[in-house]
């Protein structure tokens, strides 16, 4: 067994680090969510739950909170999409390309995320590669201004960004998918794709909502890509967060956003925690 | 090796024969695995592949399921060619070596697998089950998952779903190896018994020569990819047709000896033979050699072999006692006698003309 002073020596510090930098700041948070701002912009410390109030009563928040979700879900979609089929090809067929392939999905995480969302406004843009191309090709006769500063804009950034995290652990889950389970299923009379429907996607489930649930958190929390690339109608509700502790100067509000947000990822956190045990178990 | 045969005639087959595995040839990569291979595998047959690791077995059992796709040669069963369709659409079952159960599927569901896959009647599959799982004494586990189920108690699962399936022939790829060794004496009995009972063709995978022996109408030995004799265990172990058989199965002394005139030198050792070639190598088997009172010298008999030698060594076996005996200049024998009692220094032994058995020897050459 290890020795006491051993264990503190690993312990302590994490702990410490994470109360300093994680729990500290979160009870600020806290606190400030129901304090509010005075005409005079200064916080003023009486507990109210005015805050919170103005959240569910303020249609913009919520419509704005509802467009993120609806976003997240869009990208979570669209990662699953892009990234099972490769996940599963790199696994069962790619063969002596795995290695090659697999640092190919790998290394667009190398680049910046800013230079990646840069990347896209000079392709989306009016003047950009995409509006260049369709006019070249005469499929346009003017630019399509909707594919920058939209939405949709949005959603192709982080679907780019984020498939390579959805990727990695459904890969991963279907690595560990015993192939003498899919011979099994084979020699027991299973097509291919009854074995892909019956085995190999039920054994990958754990990756496919670990991979989701990546996409999902991370797409909500995103504000650079709706900078970049969103415009007016692509805000997302980190944006509004972000200028409530900024120009706006209201933090109480932007707490109390910012706890709504941690509450409804950690409720999703413990639901696909519980799936998955469930998925494992059974 | 069997004689070549033109491809276009079909070959001389049995006519009991249901599995038909004809000049099979697999390489991986460069290097060849099963360098044609021909048996005929009879209804209702068990058949034991033995051989050792890298022998090719286990590639030749994975060829007959589909996994593998030849490099030459044709497999059939009856008259159907095997070879050309895929594994899910081949009337053979696998029982895996690792049992291979469906980790997410309980029991009952797992053997249900293959008749769901098969599109039988959904009204038929409980019973069908329920009886296949009866037949492995493994019924009130029905809804257990895989992973609390024992060693043993998978393999019997991984039997149900093959057997409930009613293949035509049923593949075993070393399905009891995972077994401790009484649990696996048990399993034995219990394989073979439940074969009769079915009726079902066993191609029967196994590096374990003894095992082989128990369960086995026949035992084909692969040796290198070649198949290096086929035949009953009885004769198998009795005649042996090489070297290597007679060492892989059982433990043998081999010897070299030289012949003239139908008689056999080797060492102090001289024995009748029908052999005429000069230079021969016998096997004979420890349990052969007979311990023998000290006589004084009889008239010459050479359909006995009669030696005096020194007691290197004995290990007490129960009923059996293994003495390794020197004899002068001659290799050490090992001899398996009746408890005798500890020996020591000099004694006479002999064993019979007929116990010699010339075997082929292509190693040695």
């Amino acid at each position: 067994m290890y020795s006491r002073a051993y264990k503190s020596a690993v312990t302590i510090p994490p702990l410490l680090w994470i109360s300093t930098f994680l729990l500290v700041p979160y009870s600020l948070l806290f606190c400030y969510s129901f304090w509010s701002v005075s005409p005079q912009q200064t916080i003023i410390h009486n507990w109210n739950l005015q805050n919170y109030l103005q959240l569910v009563r303020n249609p913009i928040h919520l419509s704005v909170l509802f467009r993120s979700m609806r976003i997240a879900g869009a990208v979570t979609l669209f990662a699953l999409l892009l990234g099972y089929p490769l996940a599963y090809f790199l696994s069962f067929h790619a063969a002596k390309r795995k290695d090659l392939l697999y640092q190919l999905v790998i290394i667009p995480l190398w680049a910046s995320y800013l230079v990646r969302g840069y990347a896209w406004k000079t392709i989306l843009g009016s003047d950009g590669v995409l509006n260049g191309l369709l006019q070249y090709l005469h499929i346009t006769r003017h630019p399509v201004e909707f594919f920058l500063y939209s939405p949709f804009a949005v959603v192709l950034t982080l679907t780019h960004i984020y498939t390579p995290f959805t990727f990695l652990p459904i890969y991963a889950s279907l690595e560990h998918v015993p192939r003498n389970l899919v011979e099994a299923s084979h020699d027991l009379g299973a097509s291919p794709w009854s074995t892909f429907r019956r085995v190999i996607l039920p054994l990958s489930l754990p990756g496919v909502l670990a991979g989701a649930t990546f996409a999902f958190v991370l797409t909500l929390g995103d504000f650079l890509a709706p900078l970049l690339v969103g415009g007016a109608s692509g805000i997302m509700i980190s944006n509004i967060v972000v200028s409530l502790f900024g120009a706006a100067y209201n933090w109480p509000l932007g707490a109390a956003i910012s706890l709504c947000m941690l509450l409804l990822v950690l409720s999703l956190l413990f639901a696909t925690e519980r799936l998955e045990r469930k998925l494992t178990l059974s | 090796m069997t004689a070549p045969m033109a491809k276009s005639v079909a070959a001389p087959v049995r006519t009991d024969s249901l599995l038909s595995i004809r000049e099979v040839v697999k390489r991986f990569g460069t290097r060849p695995v099963l360098r044609s291979i021909s048996l005929e595998v009879a209804s209702g047959e068990f058949l034991t592949i033995l051989g050792e690791s890298g022998s090719g077995k286990t590639t030749l059992l994975r060829l007959i399921a589909g996994f593998e796709q030849l490099d030459g040669g044709e497999i059939w069963i009856s008259d159907e060619r095997l070879d050309q369709i895929p594994p899910h659409r081949r009337a053979v079952n696998t029982v895996f070596q690792s049992y291979a159960l469906f980790p997410h599927l309980n029991v009952f569901d797992n053997v249900a697998y293959g008749l769901h896959a098969k599109n039988i009647a959904k009204t038929e599959i409980p019973n069908r089950v329920a009886q296949a799982l009866d037949m492995v004494k493994m019924s009130e586990y029905a809804k257990s998952p895989p992973a609390r189920l024992s060693g043993g108690q998978q393999q019997r699962v991984a039997l149900a779903r093959a057997l409930v399936n009613r293949p035509r022939v049923l593949l075993l790829d070393e399905p009891l190896s995972a077994l401790d060794a009484n649990l696996r004496r048990q399993m034995q009995i219990e394989l073979k018994a439940l074969q009769r009972e079915v009726g079902i063709t066993f191609v029967f995978v196994t590096h374990d020569q003894e095992e082989a022996m128990a369960l086995s109408d026949r035992i084909a030995l692969l040796r290198s990819g070649f198949l290096e004799q086929i035949a009953e265990p009885r004769e198998i172990y009795g005649q042996p047709a090489s070297a290597y058989v007679a060492q892989f199965i059982g433990q043998t002394n081999l010897l070299r000896a030289d012949v003239q005139d139908g008689l056999a030198r080797a060492g102090p050792l001289r024995w009748r033979t029908a052999e005429t070639s000069k230079d021969v190598v016998f096997s004979l088997r420890p349990e052969c050699i007979r311990l023998v009172a000290p006589a004084p010298p009889q008239p010459i008999d050479d359909s006995i072999a009669r030696f005096r030698a020194r007691i290197l060594n004995q290990t007490f076996g129960g009923a059996m006692d293994t003495l390794e005996l020197d004899c002068g200049r001659a290799p050490l024998l090992r001899a398996r006698i009746a408890s005798p009692g500890t020996l020591s220094g000099e004694h006479e032994f002999e064993f019979r003309a007929s116990d010699a058995i010339p075997v082929r020897d292509e190693d040695s050459a």
